[in-house]
């Protein structure tokens, strides 16, 4: 009979077992951590990029799906064999850092990733907020910021580059399309949005939109952020949308609130059964999956991409982040910006023949890339010229595209519905022109 | 129209007195400002939510429809033992000294949203389990075991039956629901049964099924903790601790027993709240903080202390933000002078309603800083 270990010994042992597990774990998370793909494949050298969205904090549900589909175009990239740049290939490496949902630390980790990291680009941002934030970084140290966001516009800056669509790629269709040819034609309309900039720009244009298309706004509220209470809002759009039997809801509620808002207004007999038609600017695939699509189903999304674009680049590009990531998970429209500008920041880097920002910056307008939504283009104006899709929002979640422009739409850094900005436009190639210039 | 309003008002009102009924108690009546009250409220949506994904499997299914109601008994039950473990651990040490109770009570806050951000639910519902069997187990024994000097014993392993069954009970449901199965930071979402959605049609206006069933809900918990608090004997207890602790302590009422019942009706009633809310929006760590400064608020416009300045806040408050945020004083005066309808016109959205609202509350609290209702009696401290 063998003697037993003592308890001292036991527990040395234990210890040794816990203190094996620490490293192994530490070297797992290591690996995961360190970024790129594998390194199979030769590469001359490395180049180190910046990914910036919050990974903590209210937005993190939404900006980590864009690190996600960032990492899947870096490692498509690396792949297919890097960066050829000066004959040398270099294989792309990324740093992630944490905006964290709050502005501030955006500017911060800005300064970070390209003084101490010096990356030659940061992909990062979701909220207007948080880009209008680091927009001061960017131009003080001349560095260059990729926005993959839909965004409110009236702005054009030198230092960013943003490959969502502005108003007129969204919202201005979308307005033409509920007031021209959706069941709820000719009927009044209803402005439903949360409190803060994209919501009140957005509302403007589409207020001024209508009074040139003959169309009518009868009300218009804003739920400050944070706030589910929607039964006033209700009981003024049945006050001013019921005597004409329904019409149109343009709503640009943000994350939660919508489920409030659809729920309540479900309940409260605001359903397209009873002619009223909700246009939604901020619901994409992943929205409809969380609010459930029984409570959306009959309304309408307007976006550049979406996942049942029946072409071979679309089904490839979900696909392959649903074998990436998990057969659940599903592509919308920011991801595909996100994407897009990836690869149109490789190519650009590639002409240029050089990491270095002017010449970067140079190459990028005018570079075309065959996305996920179709060819897209780099305008003059730091904006990619895109397609614009309306969609139904079908019974099982996602949509069905209903119409698509005629081949891609041009931005409008400078929007010509609202007054303040009708005019002026943004051309960054021509340097008597820049930022504003009067058409 | 009128009544279309007066709906309107009590229904906003309703859900801000659900909410703040247990901070009422707890805050009122006790004097702790609770700022983890709004993930109690949280944990009671979540409980509903789990509730509702467990009568989705096939053995309950039959019963589906009757979930919500469920779901209230578990929200009381799961809040107001969250709560005990709170005061016993936390808010027992700090009695008296309200600035620290505020910070701690908020780092509680802090500390909850993020565990049902990192803890699959399934996991959580086990270990709040096993903390109901745990706290519980021991009472129901006989008093001959209770006063038995090895009860200490008896205690201690029913705590290790509890840590078992809670432990047994999280991998039963993580394995039998996936939705529950990993960690989310995700809102959830609570669908109401069939029977509770679309709306009832009553003297030509039409309500809201689920407005009305909240209306329900506030009004038997303000029913049943007022015949609590008046009728039963342990009620009376609580009215006495509060208006006189020493006096009540030399008569030979347990006054930490009282505390820990108090702080728990309190929580529990957070989570009926939960339930309701709920049913209105998604669930999210972050849904009570949105109603914990509409609770303070309402608490504190009625008069601390007093459940009946409580019922009437809320409902003015409802009724005022009904009133302004949907612009009806102009369709009830219709020609009203021009400087004036502007006036209103510019406070007819929800969000100038509220900022209209809370100036009119900090007027209000000028005049009458003990709110509508103000505590009358020989308390101690005044």
């Amino acid at each position: 009979m063998g003697q037993l270990p003592n308890l001292n010994e036991f527990m040395r042992i234990s210890r040794r077992i816990l203190a094996g597990l620490a490293t192994a774990s530490l070297a797992v998370s290591v690996t995961s951590c360190g970024g790129g793909s594998d390194t199979s494949g030769s590469f001359d050298d490395t180049v180190t990029v910046g990914i910036l969205h919050s990974l903590s904090g209210t937005m993190a549900i939404s900006e980590s799906t864009l690190v996600d589909t960032e990492k899947m175009a870096i490692a498509e990239i690396n792949a297919a064999g890097g960066v050829t740049v000066g004959g040398k290939s270099y294989k792309i490496d990324y740093i992630v850092e944490d905006g964290a949902s709050d502005w501030p630390t955006f500017a911060e980790k800005s300064k970070k990733l390209i003084d101490q990291d010096g990356v030659p680009v940061v992909f990062g941002g979701w909220t207007s907020a948080s880009r209008k934030a680091m927009l001061p970084v960017y131009e003080s140290k001349d560095a260059f910021l990729y926005y993959p966001i839909q965004y409110e516009a009236q702005e054009c800056s030198n230092n960013i580059f943003y490959t969502g669509a502005s108003p007129n790629q969204q919202s201005e269709p979308a307005t033409d399309f509920m007031y021209k040819r959706s069941p709820a034609a000719g009927k009044p309309f209803f402005l439903v949005g949360s409190d803060y900039v994209f919501p009140r720009t957005s509302n403007t244009i589409t207020k001024e939109q209508l009074k040139s298309l003959g169309g009518t706004v009868v009300g218009e509220d804003y739920l400050p952020l944070g706030n589910t209470e929607v039964a006033p809002i209700i009981s003024k759009i049945k006050k001013a949308l019921a005597p004409s039997g329904g019409g149109v809801i343009i709503n640009t509620l943000n994350g939660d609130q919508n489920v409030a808002f659809f729920k309540q207004i479900q309940d409260a007999g605001i359903t397209p059964s009873n002619g009223y038609y909700v246009m939604n600017y901020s619901i994409a695939e992943e929205e409809i999956s969380t609010i459930g699509p029984e409570f959306l189903e009959g309304h309408y999304g307007a976006w550049n991409y979406m996942m049942s674009i029946d072409t071979p680049e679309s089904k490839k590009f979900a696909a392959d982040f649903k074998a990436l990531y998990g057969s659940d998970r599903v592509v919308a429209d920011p991801q595909e910006s996100a994407y897009n500008m990836v690869y149109l920041w490789k190519q650009a880097v590639e002409d240029a023949d050089t990491f270095e920002n002017s010449a970067v910056r140079e190459a990028l307008v005018g570079q075309t890339f065959d996305a996920p939504q179709g060819p897209v283009e780099v305008m003059p104006n730091h904006h990619l010229a895109q397609t614009v899709r309306i969609g139904l929002i079908k019974p099982e979640g996602g949509f069905e595209i209903l119409e698509e422009t005629d081949g891609v739409v041009f931005p409008q850094a400078w929007n010509q519905f609202e007054p303040s900005s009708k005019g002026y436009a943004c051309d960054w190639t021509d340097p008597s022109k820049g930022e504003r210039y009067k058409l | 129209m009128l009544l279309d309003s007066l709906f309107n008002g009590v229904a906003i009102g309703s859900v801000l007195l659900v909410a703040a009924l247990g901070l009422a108690i707890v805050f009122g009546l006790m004097g702790v400002i609770n700022l983890a009250h709004g993930e109690l409220m949280m944990l009671g949506a979540y409980t509903t939510y789990v509730t509702q994904l467990i009568f989705k499997l096939p053995l309950l299914k039959p019963y589906y429809n009757a979930y919500v109601i469920v779901s209230i008994f578990f929200a009381f039950i799961v809040s107001g033992v969250v709560g005990i473990l709170l005061e016993k651990a936390v808010i027992r040490k700090l009695y008296g000294s309200p600035l620290e109770t505020l910070l701690a009570t908020w780092g509680v806050s802090l500390i909850l949203q993020q565990f049902v951000r990192s803890v699959p639910l399934a996991y959580g519902t086990g270990l709040v389990l096993s903390l109901i069997i745990g706290l519980f187990l021991p009472s129901v024994f006989s008093s001959k075991v209770k006063d038995s000097i090895n009860f200490k014993y008896v205690k201690f392993s029913s705590w290790i039956f509890a840590a078992l069954a809670g432990v047994l009970s999280g991998n039963l449901i993580s394995s039998s629901v996936s939705k529950l199965s990993r960690a989310s930071a995700r809102n959830v979402d609570v669908t109401a049964p069939a029977w509770m959605r679309g709306q009832v049609e009553i003297l030509g206006t039409a309500f809201p099924k689920t407005r009305l069933m909240i209306i329900i809900i506030t009004l038997i918990s303000v029913i049943a903790i007022t015949l609590f608090l008046n009728q039963s004997a342990w009620g009376m207890r609580i009215r006495a601790v509060t208006q006189n602790r020493e006096m009540c302590d030399c008569l030979g009422i347990s006054t930490e027993k009282v505390d820990v019942l108090t702080f728990g009706i309190g929580s529990g009633l957070a989570g009926v709240a939960g339930v309701a809310v709920s049913l209105l929006g998604s669930v999210g760590p972050n849904v009570g903080g949105n109603y914990i400064v509409g609770c303070f608020m309402v608490v504190v416009l009625g008069g601390v202390g007093n459940l009946l300045g409580t019922i009437f806040a809320s409902f003015g408050i409802g009724i005022m933000t009904d009133l302004i945020g949907a612009g009806r004083l102009l369709s009830i005066w219709p020609d009203m002078p021009l400087p004036l309808s502007n006036t209103i016109n510019f406070f007819a959205t929800t969000s100038m309603a509220r900022v209209m609202i809370f100036a009119l509350i900090v007027i209000f609290l000028q005049f009458k800083p003990t709110g509508l209702f103000p505590q009358k009696g020989r308390m101690v401290e005044s």
